[in-house]
């Protein structure tokens, strides 16, 4: 014995479990690591003794530790496969639990070695070891596993003791997914188990059935008069919320079988004091029969009763019901629209949250503005976490669909600017998205707009909360962009840089110092007179035509805009503001800053002669006033949204390679990619005059003009990377509305003329319009393909099942051969050819025909025709080697045979 | 009911026994949504019992699950507390096995429950 003298010491003074309990729970919590591996160390050593009790009692430790503290327990395995043979069931339990618990069914190899004594047991007379065995295999079945003891799984399911019998069914359910073939020696009989008295059994199989039909319903169609013999005469709330699932998933498959079951479910609702049953009824109803409409009717009120109680979970699902209506039928949202509402000042978050997303799917264009005004309210209200939910709700709803609901566009706007002012708000990012991109799509709303932004601007208190330094970004950038429309530039000038503006980021300062620059040059040109008296500027006949036409157009937009009392000593003391606000950032060590203030020093350092010398022009001040024209009219050039899939629309001309040099591309491309997405105005800087004035002139022409310095420098580019360009002649025949996206700096003046254009057209519209295109088709059919390819993957098991279930039902014996070849071949086929084969359209085209007074099951064996009897015994024989176990159980050929047997019984006609 | 993912890692259900990591609790709706499952659970004292379960699934009818597994293990230790599961922690395995298996409920009764744990306690 020369193990006894360890393992008689290990026994004597092994540490039970309830010691190791107490020894962790007096361990500190610094100490618990250590006291754990402590005691690892112990089981280790005493899981390898002969002494059956102690290893059990190590095991059972180890799996304590397992499941409550993370413990890795995978040496273990053999073990725990050496004690399950043990003869003392307690000792089978501590086993047979750890396996079930730390066994990974496709990794852990030893659970082979446990087929045998599973085996064992299954046809064991002791009960326990039995129900205890079809336990672990539920917990760690595998394919080999699940193939192995099909035969003794399909003896228990007729077994006599239900005890046995349901939990054979529930183990089953497993075998059935990691083994499809074992549908075909066990479906007959878990079927025959639906008729059972024993609510146990009926429980189980019921259930089994639910979670089969959750992946592919159609199959199980055929057992709809078991499940509706069920559902009329079983009083169990447990069994009637499973037949009712699986009614919600057949329903939809065959509009008859709605019409018959609506009835029994709404008696059901009615009569049952049992919410959780109730609320199933009203979940089916309203998912899966809701063309019935008193039914619905019945379900909606239901809701109601469920939004009028006290208990949270009930209001909760209440509401999750009425979302589920909503798609489909608005008014019973509508209905109980005051209790959704009331449902936002819950204490309860989950229900505040259902109640905020059903009042957004609410919204319509004539009850938008309420809806907001109520749901500001309580924004107002909340704490800050559901405020932002709330404006998040508002901000994705009012936007969706290019602010399809949005009729008003000045209230808009102005809401966005309150919501910005909520102290909790956190949707800065948003909001300044929405602010900008409406000031492009909407001319009509810029006047409002840049009210807002001023006043946004203008608010000192607003520069110091971070969160809202986005909307500020927008603000300033609105004011700038559309300062023509605004009532005081000098106010706006002085908002634009009041001392507090230093809490900003440098990139929003950035923009900040840019709009300083636009207010500056306007307020400058229209002292000048150039947007009046234009006749006194020595410009080119063509030009001047054209100026005349912006300018009255910006006039008649805004009749006060011109009319500031501009005098020199105002304007000079404009200037000295800026001068020495800006003054000391041309020092900033932010670059993007110090740019912009040297920008802004550098046009004043030229236009203070120009305003001291008052009207007596010399030929430098001559210059003066023209560029500043220059740059005014640079700025008075419009932004425009661009459609995503503009660039999409130019045709691929011959002989440019998309495919090759990408790695490539991207190294030169790299370089021009920074400035849209940081800033606003960047890429219109450099625009000349000329082009940006010119709408109405077609493109041909434009290319034909004069180039200048920057034309030429592109053209010199064109021809070095001439790859990496569009070729030239395409551009006529790509649309005019939609010029390639993002035009880098050098490449403005071509684009410059399609960039007017696109304005042009995607202003035109009124009120509300929609100058974007739907999605990109790409991105739809990547997103398709996805999807298909994922679910294609997840399909296969459930198409073996259900291709074994619907050989069992109706017989269609093709099926078999298909599907059975393919589990040899296994991963290595395809998907499609198993659909052909499974019968999934024989079956909608047959339930509809069969028409028959007889049982289902008779019928089929009757309709079997000669030919297919031969076929069929053919490929019997072929296979009839590798199945002989199964052939017992198997109905034979005549009631396998005829595929095109009826399906719905004749109780639904 | 207990998920068939649930299923194959079963002791991560189990781990009403440290509460510590569990947030978000104090909500009083007892349903909480989390990536593809929902979570139902309830409190009894100071322990919750949480049930992952599919979206397919009746939250109401996996809250009566719950008090049925605390009523029976109330009837086994006679006024259950988190002690007695602790100590016992294969016995609520064996009372929940009984209730469920392969995620698909079985048995009801709490006397059918009960009876092979007395059996088992009886013979040791």
């Amino acid at each position: 014995m020369a193990g006894g003298g360890p393992s008689l010491m290990d026994s004597l003074f092994q540490r039970s479990l309830d010691d190791l309990i107490k020894g962790l729970r007096l361990s500190s919590p610094d100490n618990k690591l250590n006291f754990i591996s402590k005691s690892l160390d112990e089981i280790r050593r005493e899981i390898k003794s002969t002494d059956p009790q102690t290893k059990s009692t190590a095991l059972q430790k180890l799996t304590y530790l397992h499941s409550l503290h993370a413990v890795d327990m995978s040496f273990a395995a053999f073990h725990s496969v050496e004690l399950s043979s043990s003869a003392v069931h307690s000792h089978k339990r501590v086993a047979f639990l750890s396996a079930a618990l730390s066994f990974n069914p496709s990794t852990t190899d030893v659970i082979l070695l446990l087929t045998h004594q599973l085996r064992k047991d299954l046809s064991s007379p002791n009960h326990h070891d039995v129900s205890l065995a079809l336990s672990t295999i539920s917990s760690i079945c595998n394919p080999d596993l699940a193939r192995d003891l099909t035969p003794e799984l399909f003896t228990l399911l007729s077994s006599s003791k239900m005890f046995v019998k349901k939990k054979a069914i529930a183990a089953v359910l497993r075998v059935f997914e990691q083994y499809p073939d074992a549908v075909r020696v066990c479906f007959k009989r878990v079927v025959e188990n639906l008729e059972g008295a024993d609510m146990g059994v009926l429980s189980a199989v019921v259930g089994l059935f639910c979670e089969l039909t959750v992946n592919e319903p159609r199959s199980y169609l055929p057992l709809a008069p078991e499940f509706y013999k069920i559902l009329v005469d079983c009083r169990n709330n447990w069994v009637l919320i499973k037949v009712l699932k699986i009614f919600a998933k057949l329903a939809p498959l065959e509009p008859r079988l709605g019409k018959r079951v609506v009835e029994p479910i709404c008696e059901h609702m009615g009569r049952t004091g049992a919410k959780s049953l109730a609320f199933e009824c009203v979940r089916t109803i309203v998912t899966s029969l809701s063309e019935h409409e008193s039914a619905l009717k019945l379900a909606v009120e239901k809701m109601r009763e469920f939004l009028l109680d006290d208990d949270p979970n009930l209001k909760y699902l209440g509401l999750q019901a009425l979302a589920i209506v909503s798609e489909n039928h608005m008014w019973a949202v509508l209905e109980n629209k005051e209790l959704v509402v009331k449902a936002l000042s819950d204490v309860d978050v989950n229900i505040k949250l259902e109640a905020l997303r059903l009042v957004m799917s609410m919204v319509s264009e004539d009850n938008v503005m309420e809806i907001c005004r109520i749901l500001m309210s309580h924004a107002l209200k909340s704490d800050p976490e559901f405020c932002n939910e709330i404006l998040e709700f508002i901000l994705l709803t009012c936007s969706r669909n290019v602010y399809e609901v949005i009729i008003d566009f000045d209230w808009y706007v102005s809401f966005l600017g309150e919501m910005a002012r909520i102290p909790h708000c956190q949707k800065g990012r948003e909001i300044e998205a929405q602010l900008v991109d409406i000031g492009m799509r909407v001319k009509d709303v810029r006047l409002e707009l840049v009210h807002v932004a001023r006043d946004l601007v203008i608010d000192p208190a607003l520069l110091g909360n971070p969160f809202i330094h986005g909307v500020l970004a927008a603000a300033s950038w609105v004011s700038g962009e559309y300062v023509e429309l605004s009532r005081n530039p000098f106010e706006l000038m002085e908002a634009l840089l009041q001392p507090r503006t230093s809490l900003l980021p440098p990139s929003v300062r950035a923009i900040y110092i840019q709009s300083s620059f636009k207010v500056l040059t306007f307020c400058i040109y229209s002292y000048l007179g150039l947007d009046g008296d234009v006749a006194s500027e020595p410009l080119s006949d063509t030009e001047l035509d054209n100026d005349n036409v912006v300018i009255t157009h910006r006039q008649t937009s805004s009749p006060s805009s011109s009319k500031h009392n501009l005098t020199q000593e105002s304007i000079m003391s404009l200037l000295n503001l800026v001068e020495t606000n800006l003054g000391p950032l041309a020092g900033s060590d932010e670059v993007e800053v110090q740019e912009r203030a040297s920008n802004v020093l550098g046009l004043i350092k030229l236009m203070k002669p120009r305003i001291i010398g008052g009207l007596n022009q010399s030929e430098e001040e001559l210059k003066a006033s023209e560029s500043i024209k220059l740059i005014y009219d640079a700025f008075s050039e419009e932004l425009a949204p661009v459609s995503l899939n503009s660039q999409e629309r130019v045709p691929i001309p011959d002989g440019l390679v998309l495919k090759e040099n990408l790695n490539e591309l991207e190294a030169i491309c790299g370089d021009f990619k920074l400035p849209l997405s940081t800033s606003f105005s960047l890429v219109k800087t450099r625009m000349f005059e000329k082009d940006a004035t010119s709408i109405s002139e077609c493109q041909s022409k434009e290319e034909s003009e004069p180039s200048n310095e920057s034309t030429s420098l592109l053209s010199e580019h064109r021809k070095r990377h001439g790859l990496y360009y569009l070729a030239s002649e395409s551009k006529e025949s790509l649309s005019n509305d939609y010029p390639p996206a993002h035009d880098s700096k050098d490449k403005a003046i071509d684009e410059a003329e399609d960039l007017v254009k696109l304005t042009e057209q995607s202003l035109v519209f009124k009120k509300k319009s929609n100058p974007l295109k739907p999605r990109p088709v790409v991105l739809r059919l990547d997103d398709g393909e996805n999807s298909n390819f994922v679910s294609k993957k997840l399909e296969v098991k459930e198409d073996l099942i259900s291709g074994a279930v619907q050989e069992v039902l109706l017989g269609t014996e093709a099926s078999t051969s298909s599907s059975r070849s393919k589990l040899l071949k296994k991963s290595s086929t395809g998907v499609p050819e198993l659909k052909d084969d499974t019968g999934n359209n024989d079956i909608s085209e047959v339930s509809l025909v069969g028409s028959g007074r007889k049982k289902h099951s008779k019928e089929r064996k009757h309709r079997s025709s000669g030919k297919e009897k031969e076929e069929h015994n053919n490929k019997d024989k072929q296979k009839s080697d590798r199945r002989h176990s199964k052939h017992k159980s198997r109905q034979r050929a005549d009631s396998a045979l005829a595929a095109q047997s009826p399906v719905i019984p004749d109780f639904l006609l | 009911m207990v998920n068939k993912q649930g299923q194959t890692r079963l002791a991560q259900y189990y781990e009403y026994l440290n509460l510590e990591e569990r947030r978000a609790l104090e909500e009083q709706c007892s349903f909480v949504e989390h990536r593809n499952y929902k979570v139902v659970y309830r409190r009894y004292a100071s322990l919750f019992f949480l049930v992952g379960v599919d979206n397919e699934e009746n939250e109401l009818a996996i809250l009566e699950f719950i008090h049925l597994l605390v009523e029976t293990m109330d009837r086994h230790f006679g006024n259950v507390c988190e002690l007695d599961i602790m100590f016992h922690l294969e016995k609520a395995h064996f009372m929940l096995e009984e209730m469920v298996m392969n995620g698909c409920l079985v048995e009801t009764s709490k006397s059918s429950i009960l009876s092979p744990i007395q059996l088992m306690e009886k013979a040791s």
